[in-house]
Order: structure tokens, then C-alpha cells, then sequence
């Protein structure tokens, strides 16, 4: 169960936006969170609570193909991102490297800044602590609980490698 | 079954007969990029994979450090050794400084991309090779490390959008002009989880360069890929490349797309779009009085020679306004040569312009032109999301080589047509 505070963000929030091209030479996760949305509010990192969730408007992560954008996320501690819909580079990311991302249609609108928010990820239901509403986000499609159900995809990959030299 | 050029391409590496949109599909690359900083991180999750030790097929794994070469501090150096070492010791395909370029110019310019292919890249930008004809997407590192091991990739079909250029275009109307304007009609989101098809007789005008700069944008609308039609420009352009093979898919006239969007030509005018968003885009005649800082010519989208020929004919004999930086990045070494024989170099030097060695630099605020609090800058990019070209608080305006020659003689935002 996932359990925290809503930090609301607006729609097509880019991946430069959540970690400035500057950083992308970091690999180190905990150093990359120190920026995490610095270009959007230099006092974020500052202020963010791990375990809190974000919650957006359409299109989060469009941009760059930069995998440190979901990985600066996790570091940083945010427990969940929850949009209507994730811009697809960012979408894969987030599976495969592991950030829980909840696809939720109009989740700005029921959300404000600070709220409280409960997330259960197996069965997709969202919750707004402060007012009570109870929401249902998109099931994720069979084959990605398959990579999530291995825990990750570098961790699927290990087993079908393993597979395929049984096979030879 | 009906199936557009997209469709076919996946069908036939994933080995099925049919695909239909929404189907999850593991298919077979014919072709795995990856940039030194995507590289370093898909480097560290191959590592955590078991029982990976080789890559699948080292001639179909390509690595291009671009982005911040030559190394523009110890960091970067730190990352680029790591990215040559991994490629030197799995003999992997690898372009070392001084033979390699922006990885966009670069892959087609050396026939490593071709009609038919499947490709995947560790960047976003990797959709460029649609322009030739191939199925390509950007993924994330951990995509690019499970393909070093696997060969697959995991994909889901994406509905295709067909996108119709009707009539001839206008004077100094190029590709970019064009997808400016294609991606300010469908938004910044507008193509999400979608292919682009580009049709229609503006299309078939085009010369490959602009082709490549188009499908290289059209991530800007959301879309995975986007894709065009395989012509004797095509092949000429690719022959002149390579003599490896290819197979060319074409779509089916009753394929199904999920929309069409029909564009008249004669409407489209040489665009800039405006901060922050590449959908941002007007005609440049209704730019307004807008002085600028610094004009960037280069860039996966326009760092090929075409578009160094439009911003020379424009530049030559005369001066940069004495306010502009103007910046001239060839996208390749072999741009770069080209450019020299041609004496594009002499003059944009003597007309007061900097030529860089090839390197993406700027277009990502990595080096080599950072803009300061407050400062504007024309750029033949792809991307004026805040601070993308340094400071949170300068401003880019994305535009067409023409434009942005234009503005650095005149000193702020104008079109060619005004000089
Ligand atoms: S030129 Fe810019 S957009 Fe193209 S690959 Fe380099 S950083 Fe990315």
C-alpha cells in the first residue's frame, strides 16, 4: 500500500523539467535526486517528503529518453507518479526500472496540493484521503505485470536468457 | 490482412504474419543505438543481468558518443571511457572523436540505417530513421541493456496517423517548416503511443535530408515513431551509403489509421516556434520585433548539408548582426568535409560565424553556446523546453536553417523573405 502527500504538478511536465540535461552526465541516483524538479522549483529536493506521490495532468515525461528522469524520481523517494496518461519513452522507464505509475483519468482534478492520497498497486484503486473519493486507475496490460511480476525487466531478461540457452 | 508500412515492419520481426494496434509484441532489432550517456547507464543494468556476458551480435549494436564530445569536463571524460572501454572490449560497431558526429546524422549518412529495419536507440531522437523507411523508437537504458542480451525488444503496435501534405510548398518552406507546423495542429501530445505515416505529394518533394529532419520531430507530438514511404530518393540515398541489403514495406491502400489529418501546403509558411514547447509554432512573419543573443545552426534535426547550404546561400557575403552569437555545428565529420570542399565554412567564417566540430553541445545546454539569464536564441533544434539550452531563464525559439540564417544577419526573429 502506498501512502502520502499529493504534490499536484500541471500537464506535459517534461523530462528536462524534472532533471535538467546539465545533470544527465550523473549516474550516482541519491546525487541526481538532489535536482529532481530543481529548473520547475530549486527548493523541491528541499521540501519533498519520500513517500509522498506525485500526481499530474496529461502527457508526464514527455520529452527525452533520459532513463534518470524515472530513476531521479524513485532516488528522491516519490512513492508513485499518477497521471491521466505518461508520454510513452517515460511510460517504458518507469516499468522497467520500477516506479510504481499509475495511468488515471482526470487525476489532477480530483487532487490538490497537499492532500492525502492512498494508492493500492495491486488493485489500481486511488483514494483521496482529504475528501474520500475512491478512483480506479488503468490496469496495467498482461505482459508488463509479467516484467513487473519479475521485478523489472532486467530481471525478466535474466530468466528468457536463461531460457533461451535451455532451448539451445 | 491490411496493414500499414509500420504494422508490417513489426509483423515481420516479431515473426507473425499480422499485428494490429495494441498488441504487445517481442520483436527481433536489427540495430541497437546508444549515446555515451544512455550508454553508461544501459552499461551498469547489463551488468546486473544474469548470464549476460557478450552482446546478442556486435555489428548490430552501435554506440556514437556525441552529446558531450569532445569531453567538455572530467565527468564527461569519466563516462566516455567507460562507454569506449565497453565497446573496444565487445567490439561493438563505435565512433571514436574524430570520426563521429550527432548520432542521427551520423546512422543513416553511414547506411547503418535502412529501409525496413528495425531499429532502437537509448535517445528519443531515434524516430529520425523513419525518414528512410525503417520502424524506429526511442527506448530507455534498461531497453538498450535487455537488447544487448536479448536481440528483442518488447513493443506494443501503435495505431497509425496518417498525415497528408497536399499541393507544392512555398518559397523557403522546408521540412521543418512543415513539422513545425504539423506538430503546433496535433500538440505536444497529440500523436502519444502513435506512428506518424507522412503522405501526400509536399512529401514526395522533399529531398531524404528533409525527411529525416521531420521524422526526427516527430517525438515533439508524443508519437513513437514516425515513418515515410520508401521512393528512388530513398533508394538512391541509401545506395549512395551502402551496398548492404534492405526490403522495402509499403502500406496496404486499405490499411486502417486511427485519423487522418490533411495539411494544404499553400497555408504553410516558414514557422518558429515559440518557449517553451516545440506545438508553440507561428508563421515567422508574425513573430513580431523579438531581438535575439545567439542563433544555433545544427542538430540531429538540421545538421546536415542541405541545411548548411540554405544557411550559407543566405550568409554569404554579408555580417552577423554584431549583437548574435552565431554558431555553426556540421552534424557529422563527413558534413563537416563536405562543407569545407564546398567552402560553406569560409563563408560562415567571414560572416562572423563560429564553426564547432561536430557534437550535439548546445541543443541539450550540454557546451559549446550555453545561453545566460534572459537570453534568446533561434536555434534548428528540436527542443525549447525551459532551461534546455541553459539558463532557466533564456528563452529558444525552434526554426529552419533559412530563418535562423536570416535572424543572425538581421539581429532578431525574421524570415528570409525580409532581408
Ligand atoms: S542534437 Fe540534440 S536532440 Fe539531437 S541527439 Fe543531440 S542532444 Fe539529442
Amino acid at each position: 500500500m502506498i501512502e502520502g502527500n499529493v504534490w499536484k504538478f500541471g500537464r506535459d511536465i517534461d523530462t528536462d523539467l524534472i532533471i535538467a540535461g546539465r545533470y544527465c552526465n550523473i549516474s550516482d541516483p541519491d546525487e541526481l535526486a538532489k535536482h529532481v524538479f530543481e529548473d520547475f522549483d530549486p527548493t523541491f529536493a528541499g521540501r519533498f517528503v519520500p513517500g509522498d506521490v506525485v500526481v499530474a495532468d496529461a502527457n508526464f515525461g514527455c520529452g527525452s529518453s533520459r532513463e534518470v528522469a524515472p530513476l531521479c524520481l524513485k532516488a528522491a523517494g516519490v512513492a508513485a507518479v499518477v497521471a491521466p496518461f505518461f508520454a510513452r519513452i517515460f511510460y517504458r522507464n518507469a516499468i522497467n526500472i520500477g516506479l510504481p505509475i499509475f495511468e488515471l483519468p482526470d487525476a489532477a482534478r480530483y487532487f490538490e496540493q497537499g492532500q492525502g492520497i492512498r494508492i493500492d498497486p495491486d488493485k489500481g484503486t486511488v483514494v483521496n484521503l482529504s475528501d474520500g473519493t475512491s478512483l480506479q486507475a488503468v490496469a496495467f496490460p498482461q505482459f508488463m505485470q509479467k516484467i513487473i511480476g519479475a521485478g523489472g525487466l532486467l530481471q525478466y531478461a535474466g530468466e528468457r536468457l536463461r531460457g533461451l540457452e535451455n532451448d539451445r | 490482412m491490411a496493414m500499414t508500412m509500420t504494422e508490417k515492419i513489426l509483423a515481420a520481426h516479431a515473426g507473425l504474419s499480422g499485428v494490429h494496434p495494441g498488441q504487445i509484441i517481442n520483436a527481433k532489432v536489427d540495430l541497437v543505438l546508444a549515446n555515451e550517456l544512455s550508454a553508461v547507464v544501459a552499461i551498469e543494468e547489463f551488468g546486473k543481468i544474469r548470464g549476460a556476458e557478450k552482446v546478442f551480435d556486435p555489428r548490430k549494436v552501435v554506440i556514437v558518443p556525441d552529446h558531450f564530445t569532445p569531453n567538455k569536463d572530467i565527468q564527461s571524460a569519466q563516462v566516455a571511457k567507460k562507454v569506449r572501454e565497453f565497446a573496444l572490449a565487445q567490439q561493438t560497431l563505435y565512433f571514436e572523436v574524430g570520426r563521429t558526429g550527432i548520432e542521427h546524422v551520423l546512422l543513416p549518412e553511414q547506411g547503418l540505417v535502412r529501409p525496413g529495419m528495425l531499429v532502437i536507440g537509448g535517445d528519443s531522437h531515434t524516430c529520425t530513421y523513419g525518414g528512410v523507411g525503417a520502424f524506429a523508437t526511442g527506448v530507455g537504458s534498461t531497453d538498450v541493456a535487455v537488447a544487448w542480451a536479448l536481440g528483442e525488444v518488447w513493443l506494443k503496435v501503435p495505431p497509425t496517423i496518417r498525415l497528408e501534405f497536399r499541393g507544392k510548398k512555398r518559397p523557403w518552406v522546408s521540412g521543418k517548416d512543415l513539422i513545425l507546423y504539423a506538430v503546433a495542429r496535433l500538440g505536444v501530445d497529440g500523436a502519444t503511443y502513435s506512428a506518424l505515416e507522412f503522405t501526400g505529394e509536399g512529401i514526395a518533394d522533399l529531398s531524404v535530408a528533409e525527411r529525416l529532419t521531420m521524422a526526427n520531430m516527430a517525438i515533439e507530438a508524443g508519437a513513437k515513431n514516425g515513418i515515410f514511404a520508401v521512393d528512388a530518393k530513398t533508394e538512391s540515398y541509401v545506395r549512395d551509403a551502402t551496398d548492404l541489403s534492405y526490403t522495402v514495406y509499403e502500406s496496404d491502400p486499405e490499411a486502417e489509421y486511427a485519423q487522418t489529418v490533411v495539411f494544404d501546403m499553400a497555408d504553410i509558411e516558414p514557422q518558429v516556434a515559440f518557449p517553451h514547447l516545440p506545438s508553440n509554432s507561428k508563421p515567422v512573419a508574425e513573430a513580431g520585433d523579438l531581438s535575439i543573443d545567439q542563433v544555433v545552426i545544427g542538430s540531429c534535426t538540421n545538421g546536415r548539408i542541405e541545411d548548411l547550404r540554405v544557411a550559407a546561400a543566405l550568409l554569404k557575403g554579408k555580417k552577423v548582426h554584431p549583437r548574435v552569437r552565431c554558431i555553426v555545428i556540421p552534424g557529422t565529420q563527413k558534413v563537416y568535409l563536405r562543407a569545407l570542399q564546398e567552402g560553406l565554412l569560409e563563408t560562415f567564417i567571414q560572416a562572423d560565424c563560429v564553426v564547432s566540430t561536430p557534437t550535439c553541445g548546445p541543443c541539450l545546454g550540454g557546451h559549446m553556446g550555453i545561453l545566460a539569464e534572459g537570453e534568446r536564441c533561434v536555434s534548428t533544434t528540436n527542443r525549447n523546453f525551459v532551461g534546455r539550452m541553459g539558463h532557466v531563464q533564456s528563452e529558444v525559439y525552434l526554426a529552419g536553417p533559412a530563418v535562423a540564417a536570416a535572424s543572425a544577419l538581421s539581429g532578431q526573429i525574421s524570415g528570409p523573405e525580409e532581408l
